[in-house]
């Protein structure tokens, strides 16, 4: 009786054992995910104590290959096409040095400069920085006056020249005003990385690191503080969000 | 009706051609509506503009205006600020050219506007770090001042205050455009523009292209009342108009001596003065020719002291070569590459390193057109209701001389 007693209490004992085993490594990864991942809630405006940014590698940028490029148009909803009147947030530049003929690829993009150009000239305060670091077009005040256009270094602005259909209901955009990328904002918000780091991850190029350039232990971080970096048209003095290395 | 409205202007009703003036400016107006519903409903894709010139033949008489109405009320300040008593019977007319002037600019600039149903906006929501946001306080400020300006200029008991309004009229016209140039200058990014000289020369140019203006508008109104200047008034009149010109030129050699110093600037000099295409010929025949060259020959030509024809067709040059100049600056400015990488080649999807060709199409005109149609309203039916024929005083005018 007593050792039959003892049998049930071994087993009760195991259960729980086992239990809270099961329970631990169902919910701990959660919970410290959730304690890593910082994710805010809809209605908790961006901070500061964040700042996006990007690092890109030229010698990792594939030959020829635009997958940022049309990620970014699928994310974004735009139609891809190339016209002079046509959006483009990303776009795969060529360059040569005309010294020695070296040639590189890189993709250019709206550089989330600290002090941005297009956040000064702006007459309603349409353009505007977000506080981590990522520069916008409120669409809602946007006037259609394009002086940001003249006044980015980055030409990384476009007008939308036409009517649109088949917006993607996350990316709103209107006939009349001007856009840029927005580091894919509605996917840092979740949490997510923008679409073209993601296409360009995807494809095994690994050439675009995105992160929290305030966090030291951010691997865009580690890489800007081990390795010589390039800032576009640094002589401007807008540190810019986005960077560059290997040109 | 009409005959209600030609009093002011003697035994010269002239009726019929006056109705026939404003058909004629009213068409253009029509037009300019036209292209603007056409737009606004269809959007940019109609015209030339696109993402690399995104500022195109709209801004460029838009800014002309804009310029030259400033400019325009220089005859008033002369008169006001600085005593002349022949520029003073001609406050009124320069007061009111400019306000019509502005309107006529402001109208363009915002009709391009991509969303225009948003003036509101650009009225509540300032940015004060802006320049384009001064620049729009300094045009409502610039209506509101030179308006008051006006009514103490013809209104009999309030003469006192005139010359003190008009030395507030100078200091806010010579702000307004060191503002409408600073759009320029303060642009960092494109090796066209970013100069401190942007201000001083849109100022002096402002000069010369409000008194060419000036001049043409009051030829034609002397012409209509079968009046004819005084040779003497004319004779001052048109030597500064040169003095202007000549200075507009004098700006331009040093900006551009100052951008050929600078190596980084060199490729851009080139463009503008050497292998820029059309920008290159709209430079030298458009502002250096026909609106320099040929005024200044013109107006210091042995005949011209006495001869009107001649003064108003420098007149009119300066003002054609004027709008060549805004072209080249504006367009031009915009049509050569942004330098991203300093010694490498660009090329990509999105014309980069690429001059842009910029063809502007009908509703650009039609919209540039209509600044000048609105003006030109505008100042039609001034002339016909008030006073505004310059009421020379010959006795003091023969004092001043000796």
């Amino acid at each position: 009786m007593s050792e039959s007693m003892e049998n049930m209490q071994q087993d009760r004992r195991d259960f729980l054992k086992a239990g809270t085993l099961v329970a631990g490594m169902t919910l701990g990864p959660g919970v410290l995910f959730y304690g890593v991942a910082h994710s805010r809630a809809p209605e908790q405006a961006a901070t500061s104590d964040v700042r996006w940014g990007m690092l890109i590698d030229t010698n990792k940028c594939g030959d020829g290959c635009s997958d940022c490029v049309t990620a970014c148009n699928t994310e974004n909803g735009l139609s891809g096409k190339t016209g002079p009147q046509d959006t483009q947030y990303i776009r795969k530049l060529n360059i040569k040095d005309l010294r020695n003929g070296r040639v590189h690829e890189l993709p250019m993009m709206c550089q989330h400069c600290e002090h941005p150009p297009c956040v000064d000239v702006c007459p309603t305060g349409a353009s505007m920085k977000r506080a981590d670091g990522i520069v916008l077009v409120d669409r809602h005040i946007c006037i259609g006056c394009r002086y940001c256009m003249m006044a980015c270094p980055y030409k990384a602005r476009s007008f939308v020249h036409e009517p649109l259909t088949d917006q993607n209901p996350e990316v709103p955009r209107g006939k009349g005003c001007v856009e840029s990328c927005t580091l894919c904002v509605q996917r840092v918000d979740r949490d997510e990385q923008p679409a073209c780091v993601e296409a360009c991850n995807a494809k095994g190029h690994n050439a675009m690191v995105f992160g929290d350039l305030k966090n030291p232990e951010s691997e865009i971080s580690k890489a800007l503080a081990s390795m010589a970096s390039t800032e576009v048209r640094g002589d401007l003095g807008l540190n810019t969000g986005v960077r560059y290395q290997g040109i | 009706m009409a005959n209600d409205v030609c009093l002011s202007q003697g035994g010269h009703c002239r009726t019929s051609q006056f109705w026939t003036l404003l058909a004629l400016g009213g068409l253009v107006v029509l037009g300019t509506l036209y292209a603007f519903f056409t737009l606004e409903h269809h959007g940019h894709v109609l015209t030339g503009m696109n993402n690399q010139i995104v500022w195109g033949l709209p801004h460029v008489f838009a800014v002309f205006l804009i310029v030259a109405a400033s400019g325009v009320l220089n005859v008033a300040s002369i008169g006001s600020v600085f005593g002349k008593p022949i520029y003073k019977a001609r406050a009124p007319l320069s007061g009111m050219l400019a306000l019509a002037m502005l309107t006529g600019g402001l109208a363009v600039l915002v009709l391009d506007l991509g969303r225009p149903d948003r003036l509101i906006v650009a009225m509540t929501h300032y940015n004060f770090k802006s320049i384009f946001a001064w620049n729009m306080i300094f045009y409502n400020g610039f209506f509101a001042i030179v308006g008051l300006y006006l009514v103490t200029m013809m209104t009999r008991s309030l003469k006192q205050w005139s010359k003190p309004m008009g030395f507030l009229a100078f200091i806010w016209r010579i702000s307004l455009t060191t503002a409408t140039g600073s759009i320029f200058g303060f642009i960092v990014a494109r090796a066209g523009y970013n100069s401190a000289l942007m201000a001083p020369m849109f100022i002096i140019m402002s000069f010369a292209y409000g008194l060419a203006a000036f001049l043409l508008v009051q030829s034609v109104m002397y012409w209509w009342v079968n009046t004819k200047l005084d040779e003497r008034i004319l004779a001052r009149m048109k030597n500064l108009l040169a003095v202007f010109i000549a200075a507009s030129m004098y700006f331009t050699i040093v900006f551009h001596l100052t951008n050929l110093y600078l190596a980084k600037q060199w490729a851009f000099e080139r463009f503008i003065l050497l292998d820029g295409g059309v920008y290159t010929t709209v430079f030298w025949v458009g502002q250096v020719l026909i609106g320099y060259l040929i005024p200044l020959a013109l107006l210091f030509s042995p005949g011209s002291r006495k001869s009107v024809v001649t003064v108003m067709l420098a007149a009119f040059l300066a003002i054609v070569g004027g709008h060549a100049q805004m072209y080249v600056t504006i367009v031009g400015g915009q049509a050569f590459p942004l330098e991203m990488f300093p010694g490498y080649a660009v090329s990509s999807a999105f014309f980069d390193g690429v001059v842009t060709n910029y063809v502007p199409s009908m509703y650009e005109w039609l919209l540039g057109l209509g600044g000048i149609g609105i003006a030109f309203l505008a100042t039609t039916v001034a002339v016909r209701a008030f006073k505004f024929l310059p009421q020379d005083d010959f006795a003091a005018l023969e004092c001043e001389q000796h």
